[in-house]
């Protein structure tokens, strides 16, 4: 378990960074380790060149906006889980970073790396569907910006180009009125989930729900949105049995076995958890019990 | 006086070293060495039709490629049947590396060795084996079946078919009011210790001589091993086991491959040569254990007494039966717990398949006979609706029956007779910690609440501590300094504070001076090793009986000096000094100068010992007829059998009712291993063991698929529990010391272990209300086993 030969490239500037993908076809960007690292020793993939962020100044901050939280390709999951204020703007992206892997692998992985890698297992790709988020790419054209919907192409593929780097990505903050969880149930705590569920609920000043989405881990190959609006819209959250969801849940995932789960199981999770999910976010709502 | 080390709770002095990375590993050892990877078989069975290393001996760094057709003479044929059996009729193992035919994914086929472990590996990739495939047999129903067999030589996979039996068990069921059959199934699961196995060997080839240090469990057996493979003197072979990163069984198989070849590249090549195994290695080249296929049929009368037990189980020992039949002789005796079974017959096969081959993992066998046995128990108390702990109280051997002789041969040899316990106060101080009585209560407030919960209990006898010997040798240096060496291996269960303990009571010196080595074959040559919970009880009462040695000669010599007898003397805090009158004494480092008479002075110590320093008697030699100098000696313990602890758990497990999650809320142990010499090392054992256990109940199985892959070969997919999914162990003691051994200790390594799997299912069918006939259990399981019983 022990990578075969490849050439370290340490860039300072993006440009510098987007020149070497460009010149090595067979690269890897590096920045946390924590998925590609494991690859490499296990000869899993044999890149000629790893592009290293690390060295590149400006791409550790976390910002806020009225609109955004705007997290740097080399935050860490650690950093973010820490986060105060994306913590009070966003508090989904709390919710759901505990649950990412363990604090060892949170303190060296990085948010952003978890995204452009793009395993429907991992928390933040459903994270940043949910909440309308959008990634800023660097290409040898300079930045340009790509919505989640549009980002997410197939298990493990984006559509980022191979000689772009993810500067940031921004998850969008939710309007007023919203309340938000996010629940998993793996095997082990800290293990990819068998199935996970993110939701938000916004009802409006009277108390109605005006917006109930969903988007989900493990149980789909792309990070995608369940829009419930239609279903719930005007009803008030307290109120909701939350079963009426069931059959558009199960629509919308494609859950399917692997050597731990089942797949009918996992359906049966998922919806499970979706349903708890809702009525955790009902509760939490000023009108609801907590 | 001298607070008495022994039943102390002392801090494990090895911790702070370990704890703040102070410890030397295999791995940490070697660094100029050359180092080696393995071509290993992708495949579960298959003929090896040609290998091509062209490609790869043109690497930079690569210094040499072996492979079966380069191992000359002995090396070549096939490693050791360790423990050869009657009833293992149709025994293989297999090659240091494979001759002709691979028999599962993983099995070494060439050995590259290089400057160092990356260049190796580089090399690896570029050697093509061919091979034509074979049918695999992967499973214990195909290897029944047997319409495919591993082994061409044989007819069948059957590798030892062996039964025993005691009184008449067809007429007993025969005429047994009540009858009931189980079908039970263990999955495979594995050690996996954090370091994985390693070896470095050292050739000297000035003075031809071979050191090795290896991640064993037995330096003894690898030094005779390698010795008798290379064709060695075994004064020109020494074998140390550094630092241990966890052993639990797999490192007590031995010699593995990789222990032969390396010392034999080493002197090939005439430089240090290392192996270190990763993670993978270890899955799929590493033994494997439980996987059992068991029906039981028990025979009972109205009040839940067992009348006649009848099992019969297939194991699955794997590709190749080195380390014989120990493990399946073990679940057929220790199956029968603290229970008097009325008549028994137990009659197992165990059988070949093409996955890696299975040896004892701690438990060994006994958490399969636990299952079994706590399984009928359970289904006995529900048949007749009778209270579970009562049924078992019903069948229990009482103290008054001890020594209790069931009447079979353990894996020993020797007859499975139990030699202390009282079971039925285990149990009362189970049922008061776990609150049994109160359970019906617990149960109707989480209904109340919506919740699901299951009361859990197994018991289990095992048999600790057996032979042939271990040894303890004892030397005091000038300084009062105890030097202890014991044979026997250490893998983290403390023994450098157990044995000084034992050591600084028994000579009478202060705990920090004694000074504890093991696993060294420089310090002590005769050894057997670390398994079968042991090294307490044979290295424990051995270096007792070596430290009484060591202070008979203190006190002959001071008895001299201070012209006393010796019965008048008694040594405290390493002072030796006359009963009633503690002013005419003398030190144990004196005395230690004393035992040497010198013609030379080196140091201040040693000018009070030459020959013009002082008193003595003309007219006799400096050294006396019956003496030997130096202030040292050695004993060795050898006991007639096993000793048996025993113990009992209880749980309870709370079910998700609509995810299946399973969860444990309460794990509770009483557990008697005789008199403790450090209760806190005892707990640690019980937690490790319960963590393991609870990994075997909930999380570990081994993924094989019909071809023979090892489907989950990484701890990513291979469920080890983290500390999050262990539970908060409640321990308490029963301690009914041994009357087998001077010191009345009885072995705990593997006590922690044994019945978790049963507790688990017991409590889940508790909380469920169907039966639970397979472990280990996922809630995606559980969730298919409810629907099927909606």
């Amino acid at each position: 378990m022990k990578p075969g030969p490849f050439r370290y490239l340490a860039p300072t500037t993006l440009e510098e960074a987007v020149r070497a993908l460009g010149e090595h076809p067979d690269a890897k960007v590096l920045a946390g380790g924590q998925s590609l690292i494991p690859v490499l020793s296990m000869r899993l993939a044999r890149p000629t060149h790893l592009v290293d962020l690390a060295g590149i100044a400006g791409l550790g901050e976390v910002e806020v906006s009225d609109e955004w939280v705007r997290v740097g390709a080399l935050v860490t999951h650690a950093r973010l889980l820490a986060d105060e204020d994306g913590y009070a703007a966003l508090p989904l992206l709390r919710q759901a970073l505990r649950n990412v892997a363990h604090p060892a692998i949170r303190n060296r992985g990085t948010t952003v790396g978890s995204i452009a890698h793009a395993d429907a297992a991992g928390e933040m790709p459903s994270i940043l569907a949910i909440t309308d988020g959008v990634v800023e790419a660097f290409g040898p054209q300079g930045r340009r910006e790509i919505p989640a919907s549009e980002f997410f192409a197939g298990a493990l593929e984006t559509t980022l180009a191979h000689d772009e780097v993810i500067e940031a990505v921004r998850f969008g903050r939710f309007p007023g009125g919203t309340t938000t969880a996010f629940l998993e149930s793996a095997r082990r705590k800290g293990d990819y989930a068998m199935a996970g569920v993110a939701v938000a609920l916004t009802v409006d000043e009277s108390g109605q729900i005006t917006s109930a989405r969903a988007s989900f881990v493990s149980v789909t190959d792309v990070p995608g949105v369940l829009d419930l609006t239609g279903a719930l819209a005007g009803r008030i959250p307290t109120d909701v049995d939350w079963s009426v969801i069931d059959d558009a849940v199960q629509d919308h995932i494609e859950p399917e076995a692997d050597i731990h789960v089942s797949a009918e199981y996992r359906a049966h999770l998922a919806g499970e958890l979706a349903r708890r999910a809702f009525a955790q976010a009902a509760a939490t709502h000023p009108g609801g019990n907590s | 006086m001298t607070t008495r080390q022994f039943g102390q709770p002392v801090q494990r002095r090895e911790d702070p070293r370990l704890l703040t990375g102070g410890g030397r590993y295999l791995d940490d050892l070697g660094h100029t060495a050359y180092e080696a990877a393995f071509v290993r078989s992708p495949h579960a069975h298959a003929r090896i039709v040609d290998i091509d290393t062209d490609d790869a001996i043109d690497v930079d760094g690569v210094i040499a490629i072996y492979t079966h057709e380069d191992l000359p003479g002995i090396i070549g044929e096939p490693l050791p049947l360790l423990i050869p059996h009657p009833a293992l009729t149709q025994a293989r193992t297999g090659y240091a590396l494979a001759k002709d035919e691979v028999n599962h994914v993983g099995e070494a086929v060439v050995m590259v060795v290089a400057t160092n472990r990356y260049v190796a590996e580089d090399a690896v990739e570029r050697i093509r084996v061919s091979y034509e495939r074979l049918p695999a047999v992967v499973g214990i129903e195909a290897a029944r079946d047997g319409s495919q067999t591993v082994h061409d030589e044989y007819d069948d996979n059957v590798s030892a078919h062996l039964l025993q039996e005691v009184g008449d068990v067809e007429a007993a069921l025969a005429a047994a009011p009540h009858t009931l059959t189980l079908d039970l199934e263990i999955e495979r699961s594995a050690c996996q210790p954090l370091e994985g196995k390693g070896v470095l060997a050292q050739w000297n080839s000035d003075d031809e001589s071979l050191r090795i240090y290896s991640s064993t469990q037995t330096s003894t057996g690898v030094r005779a091993a390698v010795a008798a493979k290379l064709g060695l003197p075994l004064a020109k072979v020494e074998c140390i086991a550094p630092d241990v990163g966890g052993g639990f069984g797999v490192k007590i198989m031995h010699p593995w491959p990789e222990e032969v070849l390396v010392p034999w590249a080493a002197r090939n090549l005439d430089h240090d040569v290392k192996w270190t195994e990763d993670r993978r290695e270890h899955f799929i080249s590493s033994s494997h254990e439980r996987g059992q296929l068991q029906q039981v049929t028990v025979g009972f009368d109205d009040e839940g007494r067992l009348l006649a037990l009848d099992v019969k189980f297939w194991h699955d020992n794997g590709a190749y039966t080195p380390y014989g039949i120990i493990v399946p002789i073990i679940t057929a005796t220790q199956l029968l717990g603290p229970y008097k079974p009325g008549t028994y017959r137990v009659e197992f096969w165990s059988l070949f398949t093409n996955t890696v081959l299975v040896t004892p993992y701690r438990g060994a066998g006994r958490p399969q006979g636990c299952f079994a046995m706590e399984r009928t128990m359970d289904a006995i108390a529900r048949y007749l609706e009778i209270d579970r702990a009562e049924v078992r109280a019903r069948n229990f051997i009482l103290p008054e029956e001890m020594p209790y002789d069931h009447g079979l041969m353990f894996q020993d040899g020797r007859p499975l007779k139990y030699d202390s316990g009282d079971f039925p106060a285990s149990l009362a101080k189970l049922k008061e910690l776990v609150g049994w009585d109160d359970f019906a209560d617990y149960r109707a407030a989480a209904e109340a609440e919506g919740r699901k919960v299951g009361l859990g209990i197994g018991c289990y006898v095992e048999g600790t501590g057996v032979g042939p010997y271990e040894g303890g040798h004892i030397h005091v240096e000038t300084d009062g300094r105890v030097n202890v060496a014991t044979g026997l291996t250490t893998q983290g269960q403390g023994h450098q504070t157990a044995l000084a303990q034992i050591v600084a009571d028994e000579l009478g010196v202060p705990f920090e001076n004694v000074h504890v080595t093991t696993g060294d074959t420089r310090r002590m040559a005769y050894a057997v090793g670390t398994f079968a919970s042991r090294a307490a009880v044979m290295s424990g009462n051995a270096v007792a009986l070596a430290a009484r040695v060591v202070k008979a000669k203190a006190l002959r010599i001071a008895a001299d000096a201070l012209e006393v007898s010796p019965d008048d003397l008694e040594i405290e805090n390493g002072v030796i000094s006359v009963k009633g009158a503690p002013g005419n004494s003398i030190d144990i480092g004196t005395v230690a100068v004393m035992s040497n008479p010198l013609r030379y002075a080196f140091d201040e110590a040693a000018k009070k010992a030459t020959q013009f320093a002082g008193t003595f008697d003309p007219d006799k030699p400096p050294v006396g007829d019956d003496e030997e100098p130096g202030l040292e000696g050695q004993d060795f313990y050898s006991p007639t059998q096993a000793t048996f602890a025993n113990g009992m758990h209880a749980a309870i497990v709370e079910t998700d009712p609509q995810t299946a999650e399973i969860t444990i809320l309460r794990y509770c142990v009483i557990h008697d291993c005789g008199n403790m010499i450090n209760p806190l090392i005892v707990e640690g054992q019980i937690h490790g063991g319960v963590a393991q256990g609870v990994g075997g109940a909930l999380y570990e199985r081994m993924v094989y698929d019909d071809s023979g892959q090892l489907l989950n070969a990484s701890f990513m997919d291979f469920l080890m529990p983290y500390a999050s999914e262990v539970p908060h162990v409640e321990a308490d003691h029963l301690e009914t010391p041994s009357p087998l051994n001077p010191l009345g200790i009885k072995g705990a390594g593997e006590a922690g272990t044994i019945p978790v799997s049963a507790v688990i299912a017991s409590a889940i069918e508790d909380a469920e209300g169907f039966p639970i006939t397979a472990m280990p259990i996922s809630p995606s399981e559980l969730w298919t086993l409810r629907r099927a019983h909606a």
